[in-house]
């Protein structure tokens, strides 16, 4: 059963990542988002961000932000694809196949954890040549990456959650965006949680891109703990297997409907 | 042993009663068709026996496994060719294939050996290589079956398998059909609202409609338990006067259908039936352009079994 899991997710993940590979467009717009993302809301907010901030340059504040935001909203849209496999029926091909359930899911997820670290790295590099430096070293490498990777997952899980359920791609537009606006402006992407509203500060602590967030910012920025980033990465781990664990189940509820 | 049992299915959705207590079984070796209209229930029919769904209650068996207790020895016993293609448009034929294998745990060269032969069965080794998306529909199609044979299953289950093909296509698909149910000694199931197809393929029929079978049996002993004839009048273009001429027909023959100046009825017997309509069409002055008689069709015994004419059915999707 786990052999079986392991390669049919592993087969799944072959066919995304070739898949994808063939569509320049993306790879491209994969690259260049994140840089635009990075240079613009560096530039704007650059006297916003300079408030309440205890060290460092404010680009070396958003940065891990921007990776967090990137990440996250990666694994949001990546149910787009659940969409369209529905939509050619691929699925139910797969359903009608001894497929394991959550192979499916998982290659999904690992999709796009595979995206958000490439994307982390790309943004990293960029950071760099802006001045940026990663003061925990390579265990803050790791950290970012893991956290890209856990936020994008967590995401992940839940939007092909919501694909399944929801089965058109309007649907799935509304409800990222439903979801994820609100969850990235209650967090410290682009402010620090000092110029936070109290309320916000509340809600912010049960939010997992803010966990992402200062998961990451404390392995960039200087004087950053371990024990917080440790504990923040594990909920994410967590969170991310709840979420996967509800997009499996999800599958039931589009075979009953179907 | 029988390949398909299928026992007293039902199942709703929301509130529409799709299917209402289906019952068949089709033999091992066989190739058996489910003859509707869409929305008869023959997808939902499908969609059961292949484990995509839960009938609410009921119960069935493929390849002599019970489709809700045990839906992954199903799973590895069928091939499914849904009505809509299955086939990953930004992979090649090649990948499609490949990967049908893998989920089914083949691997290494007996996976290879026989993605290339199936390539060659369905016509298909030129454009292994391609993108699928750039294939056309009926290549499409012929993919698609080539995915459901990867694993050599005991069960192939084609729903509509050429609604959406044109005429030719749909011709070659028929060949394809033949010969696959001949070379690898396959169980087929087989959904269609097309006549000729039924009439064509399948060895045994069953009409589908309203979410009941109310017919079943080879197309020659349906066509032959609807005793009579079918005759059909066609009024000259100049009088209007149809509806007159329905009334003075359906004296004579039952089942009477109008399609614009022509009648159809079923009577019995033709020969005999010819000389009174006409007599009768005359006395009341209605001109006739031709009249012809021919045995039952499968479209008579769908009108029959079903009280509705299977053309003017087909309509929407399910």
């Amino acid at each position: 059963m786990t052999a079986q899991l392991l390669r049919q997710t592993g087969w799944m993940v072959v066919r995304q990542v070739r898949n994808l590979m063939r569509e320049p467009i993306w790879i491209a717009m994969m690259v260049i988002q994140p840089m635009l993302w990075l240079l613009l809301y560096g530039q704007l907010l650059k006297r916003v961000g300079a408030q309440g901030q205890s060290s460092g340059s404010y680009i070396e504040f958003l940065t891990p932000g921007v990776i967090a935001m990137n990440a996250f909203f990666g694994g949001m849209w990546s149910g787009m694809a659940m969409i369209s496999d529905l939509d050619r029926h691929v699925i139910d091909r797969f359903l009608a196949a001894p497929t394991v359930r959550v192979a499916i899911v998982l290659s999904q997820v690992v999709r796009a954890a595979v995206t958000a670290i490439l994307q982390a790295l790309i943004l990293l590099l960029v950071a760099l040549a802006l001045g940026v430096r990663v003061h925990s070293g390579v265990g803050g490498w790791l950290v970012v990456f893991a956290g890209a990777a856990l936020l994008s997952a967590v995401f992940a899980g839940f939007s092909h959650g919501i694909a399944l359920l929801m089965r058109r791609e309007a649907s799935m537009i509304a409800a990222a965006n439903f979801v994820g606006m609100p969850l990235m402006f209650l967090s410290s992407i682009l402010v620090t949680v000092a110029l936070m509203p109290g309320w916000i500060r509340a809600i912010a602590r049960f939010n997992p891109v803010n966990w992402g967030t200062r998961a990451m910012r404390n392995a960039v920025m200087a004087g950053g703990d371990w024990g917080p980033t440790l504990i923040y990465l594990a909920l994410l781990v967590g969170v991310a297997a709840a979420t996967a664990l509800f997009a499996t189940w999800c599958f039931r509820a589009y075979q009953r409907s179907i | 042993m029988d390949a398909i049992v299928a026992e007293e299915l039902r199942k709703h959705y929301k509130t529409v009663q799709a299917l209402d207590g289906v019952s068949f079984s089709v033999r091992e070796g066989e190739v058996f068709g489910l003859l509707g209209p869409n929305g008869a229930g023959k997808s939902t029919t499908v969609r059961i026996l292949t484990t995509l769904t839960r009938a609410d209650s009921g119960r069935a068996f493929v390849a002599g496994e019970d489709v809700a207790q045990h839906p992954n020895r199903v799973r590895r016993a069928i091939g499914y060719v849904a009505q809509d293609s299955g086939v990953d448009w930004e992979a090649t034929g090649r990948e499609n294939l490949l990967l049908q294998g893998r989920i089914h745990g083949m691997f290494g060269k007996d996976l290879h050996a026989r993605v290339d032969e199936l390539l060659e069965l369905v016509g298909l080794q030129d454009a292994a290589s391609r993108v699928a998306r750039g294939y056309s529909g009926g290549m499409k199609r012929r993919l698609d079956i080539a995915i459901g044979l990867v694993h050599k299953p005991k069960v192939l289950f084609l729903d509509e398998p050429t609604t959406g093909l044109d005429p030719e296509a749909r011709a070659a698909m028929w060949v394809e059909v033949e010969r696959l149910a001949a070379a690898e000694s396959l169980t087929i199931l087989l959904t269609t609202h097309y006549l000729e197809e039924a009439d064509r393929l399948a060895e045994r029929v069953a009409i589908v409609s309203k979410g009941m079978i109310v017919a079943e049996g080879t197309p020659e002993k349906l066509k032959r338990d609807l005793r009579g004839e079918s005759v059909s009048v066609e009024l000259a273009e100049q009088n209007g006067r149809v509806a007159e001429a329905e009334r003075i027909v359906a004296g004579i023959g039952t089942e009477v259908k109008v399609d614009g100046q022509l009648l159809r009825a079923r009577v019995p017997n033709g020969a005999q039936a010819i000389p009174v309509i006409l007599g009768a069409l005359d006395d009341a002055g209605i001109e006739v352009a031709s009249v012809t008689t021919a045995r039952p069709s499968l479209d008579d015994v769908y009108l029959h079994y079903t009280g509705r004419d299977f053309t003017t059915e087909d309509e929407g999707r399910a």
